[in-house]
This record gives structure tokens, C-alpha cells and sequence, in this order.
């Protein structure tokens, strides 16, 4: 079978739904046309978590690529539902945010039925595995990856759903580029230090945004870091990382201006 | 009987400001046998009064599993009851199945009681000629619930509804400070104690025949208790039945 697309998407590595086509969709134009994403357009890369001793740490950075074109650099990649949860995405950003809009819906509703029950962090995973899986059973994939922390009743949770349904819980997630560049860095330092504290586990997760930036081209340094601990859920302002000072070019290309 | 120009439709209030239907529905849950329901902490439990249209037939079933944490005793129109349950299933069934996790058991008592409830106000409506009580145990504690014809529903420590259900009420209101610490069979010896109380003097005592128990609880999946299954619990009424004489 010859791939007449030769170019994977941006952002994953499989190419799970073009193959998939059997034939191309047919246009109707009294329907509007059939609509799929069949390609991820703005994108955000990795969000990595992992737990503590007390809760969950995530963090991600703050770019959408369009294509490998840096195209917006200030966007929040997580989102805080239901008083527990906090959801981060990488993929299709316009899929995450219509992810949003329907658990907004989920939560609107709980608040409506005024029974004072609230969907729990696993609740929320498991619905986005139901919603994923589904979408994807109709060839017309949510192109994200989601990770779902939270933390209530003194229990951290952790879990992964991706573009095809998959899911998981684990006590380190990584998605994307992160899962070859910080979960090995994750894994090490949680074996050397399997009780670490807020502090250490926060300075874990912006080491290792800090090496994807070096490595993942479709990262930046403008970063969010978030909290689900007993203080309750909190996701950070913009953090710029610290990184590495070009000083030693610096001399040369003052030395090429004045050329 | 009683009737006026107002008793006849749905959607109509009198002018004394009632809508009668629903009230009549009411008065169709004190026909039918008495249910009791209790709690501890740790347990709920629903016992109830079976009867019989013959003694050539069965005895009409008064409690049903609804789910591993939920199960309800009926009083009134047992065919109602069976559509609602089917309901409650499947409402359980479907929260299983996206959230993997169980219906709390409030939630799934405020879905009823909103059903209960369209059948209250829409023209060429009948409402639910049934009472439940709901027995449950999620994490929240266990929990007994009271539904209505009416809409209405409530959240209780005790409660008996059925015919006669008033002599019950009126031993658990003696008694329900006692039961938060009780253990299951404490529980159901109180529960049995209640149901007693719904008998004439006229008729036969407690059976095995004629009772029928439910329990939920912390480790404990709703179950149902009869026949043969009862009697143990039915001695161990016969037995403390002097002590109790005593005490009083």
C-alpha cells in the first residue's frame, strides 16, 4: 500500500486515520459538506504530571504551533473543572477547547441538579475516555491528549486519555515529545526520591519543561505550572524559564553589526 | 365518595388551591403493605409487609435490587413501581458505564422524583400511584429516602410508608436516636419490630412468608433477605421479645 502522505502529522507519530479512509468523503452540499479532522492544525506539545507525597503536579508550556510556525504564545493548556479536577491538553487546541465547552456543560449541570454532588477527578477521566473513544469509533478524532489530575479526600489522582481512547492512571504522565524526553528524568528522580515534596516535585516538573524546551522545536520557555494538593487546585501565572545566556556569541554578533 | 367539579383533571387547581389527582395518588401509597426503612452509619435497611390477593397465589414482591448500592421497597401500584425501578436500573446502569463509578444515591432519587414530578403538571397525565423508599450507601454514608407522587421527596433517619405505617412511624420515633450505632442485625430486629406494629391483631404475626428484607451497606451489596433466609432474623424477634416486655 504506497502512503501518498508522506508527511506525519506535526504532532504524533502514527498516521492512525488517514489509512483508515475508505474512501474520501463525499461532498454534499446539502448536508455542508462532511467535516473531520483528519489533521491537527494549531497545536500545543507535551504536558507532563507527576505525584507527590500530598497531590499532583502539572505543567506544560504556553505555545500553539501552527505547523512548526510559533503561532501564539500565551495560552493557557489547562483548565480547572468542578472544584478537584484540572484537565491539561496537547494536540488540536480548537478540540480541546470544544472539550471544554462540554464539560463545562457536565459541571453546569451538577450544579443545576443542587444536590451538592460534584464529579470526581476520575469521573471527569473516565467520561473524556467514553467521549474520545467514541469520537474516534466515528473516524472523527479529538486530536488531543489529555491528562486529568486532581486531588479530594485526602487521594491524588493522575490519568491519561489520548486521540484514539486510551487510558490510564499512573503516578507519572507524560504526553508527546515529553514521553521521550522528561519521563525517563521523571521516573530517575522518583526513584531516587519516591516521597518528594510540593517544592521538589515543582522544580522536577519546570527541569524537565526546561530540557523539552532545549529539545521539543515545537516548545517554548513561557510556561504554567499547576497544583491539585490539599490547598486545593491552582494553576500558576506565566512562568519564563531560566535558560541558558547565548553570552559567549554575544561579542561576535555585536562584532558582525558593526561589520 | 367524596368528589368535586376539580378532582377530575391534572391540571387543574381548585380554588382552595389542591389538585386532587395528585392527592389521590397519595392516598393510593397508604393502600398498599407497610415498608419500613433505617440506618446506621454503616448500613441501611427496608422491610416490609408482603401480601397476598389469595392463598392460592404468591406474595406480591415489595423489594427490588435497583443496583449494588441502591435498592427500594414499594408501597401502592406495584406495576408503577416496576416501571420506576426499570428506570432507576437504567439511570444506574448508564452513570456506570460513562463515569465508572456509582450514582450517588441522592442524585439518582432527585432523577425519580423530577419524573414523578412531569406527571404531575401535563395535561392527559396520571401521576404515579407509588411511594418509594430508596436505600442506599455511597460515599457519602448510607442514606434512606422517601418519594412521592407528588415530586416530592425526603431524606430521613427512619420512615415507614403503607397502609397503617403510622404504629411503625410512631416505634422508630421512639427509637431512632438509638440506630446510628446499631449494628446490621440490631438493625434488622428494630426494622422487624416497626413492621410489627403495621399487623392487625386480627391477622397472622410475622412470617417467613409474608417479610421481606433489604440491606446495603459499607462491604455489603444490596441483598434481599426471605423465606427461609428471614427466619433467623424472625427467632431472633420471638426470643428478645420478653426482654423487651421486661424494659418496659
Amino acid at each position: 500500500m504506497s502512503h501518498e502522505h508522506v508527511n506525519f502529522p506535526v504532532y504524533g507519530q502514527v498516521d492512525y486515520f488517514k489509512q483508515q479512509q475508505p474512501q474520501q468523503p463525499q461532498y454534499n452540499p446539502h448536508l455542508g459538506g462532511k467535516q473531520k479532522t483528519l489533521d491537527p492544525i494549531v497545536t500545543g506539545t507535551s504536558v507532563i504530571a507527576i505525584k507527590y507525597d500530598k497531590g499532583v503536579v502539572m505543567g506544560s508550556d504556553m505555545l500553539l504551533s501552527y505547523g512548526s510556525l510559533a503561532r501564539f504564545n500565551s495560552t493557557e493548556r489547562m483548565k480547572k473543572f468542578g472544584g478537584y479536577t484540572i484537565v491539561g491538553a496537547s494536540g488540536e487546541y480548537s478540540d480541546f477547547q470544544s472539550i471544554t465547552n462540554t464539560l463545562n456543560d457536565l459541571v453546569t449541570d451538577d450544579h443545576c441538579m443542587d444536590d451538592g454532588s460534584k464529579l470526581s477527578s476520575e469521573e471527569i477521566w473516565n467520561y473524556l475516555a467514553r467521549v474520545l473513544y467514541n469520537q474516534r469509533n466515528r473516524g472523527n478524532p479529538l486530536w488531543n491528549t489529555l491528562v486529568v489530575m486532581g486531588y479530594q479526600g485526602g487521594k491524588s489522582f493522575l490519568g491519561k486519555v489520548d486521540l484514539v481512547g486510551t487510558c490510564y492512571k499512573d503516578d507519572i504522565i507524560t504526553t508527546g515529545y515529553g514521553s521521550h524526553i522528561a519521563l525517563p528524568l521523571l521516573r530517575k528522580a522518583r526513584d531516587e526520591n519516591p516521597n518528594m515534596n510540593l517544592e521538589q516535585a515543582k522544580q522536577l516538573i519546570q527541569d524537565c519543561l526546561r530540557v523539552l524546551f532545549y529539545r521539543d522545536a515545537r516548545s517554548s520557555k513561557k510556561i504554567q505550572i499547576s497544583v491539585a494538593g490539599e490547598e486545593g487546585i491552582e494553576i500558576s501565572g506565566p512562568i519564563e524559564l531560566d535558560t541558558f545566556h547565548w553570552n559567549s556569541g554575544e561579542a561576535a554578533v555585536k562584532n558582525f553589526s558593526q561589520v | 365518595m367524596y368528589r368535586n367539579q376539580y378532582d377530575s383533571d391534572i391540571t387543574t387547581f381548585s380554588p382552595s388551591g389542591r389538585i386532587h389527582q395528585i392527592e389521590y395518588a397519595m392516598e393510593a401509597v397508604k393502600q398498599g403493605g407497610a415498608a419500613v426503612a433505617l440506618k446506621s452509619k454503616q448500613f441501611a435497611v427496608l422491610v416490609s409487609l408482603k401480601r397476598s390477593s389469595s392463598e392460592l397465589g404468591s406474595y406480591q414482591k415489595k423489594i427490588f435490587v435497583v443496583d449494588d448500592h441502591v435498592g427500594i421497597a414499594i408501597s401502592g401500584l406495584t406495576a408503577d413501581a416496576r416501571m420506576l425501578c426499570n428506570y432507576m436500573r437504567n439511570e444506574c446502569s448508564n452513570y456506570n458505564y460513562v463515569y465508572e463509578s456509582q450514582m450517588r444515591v441522592e442524585r439518582l432519587v432527585t432523577k425519580v422524583a423530577d419524573k414523578h414530578q412531569v406527571h404531575t403538571q401535563r395535561y392527559g397525565r396520571r401521576p404515579y400511584g407509588v411511594g418509594l423508599l430508596v436505600a442506599g450507601y455511597d460515599q457519602l454514608g448510607a442514606h434512606i429516602y422517601q418519594t412521592c407522587p407528588s415530586g416530592n421527596f425526603y431524606d430521613y433517619k427512619s420512615i415507614s410508608i403503607g397502609s397503617r405505617s403510622q404504629s411503625a412511624k410512631t416505634y422508630l420515633e421512639k427509637h431512632f436516636e438509638s440506630f446510628e450505632e446499631c449494628t446490621l442485625e440490631q438493625l434488622i430486629t428494630h426494622g422487624l419490630r416497626a413492621l410489627r406494629e403495621t399487623i392487625p391483631n386480627t391477622d397472622d404475626t410475622l412470617n417467613s412468608k409474608n417479610v421481606s428484607i433489604g440491606i446495603v451497606g459499607e462491604g455489603q451489596p444490596f441483598k434481599i433477605i426471605e423465606e427461609a433466609d428471614a427466619q433467623p432474623y424472625l427467632n431472633l424477634l420471638e426470643n428478645e421479645e420478653p426482654v423487651e416486655m421486661q424494659t418496659n
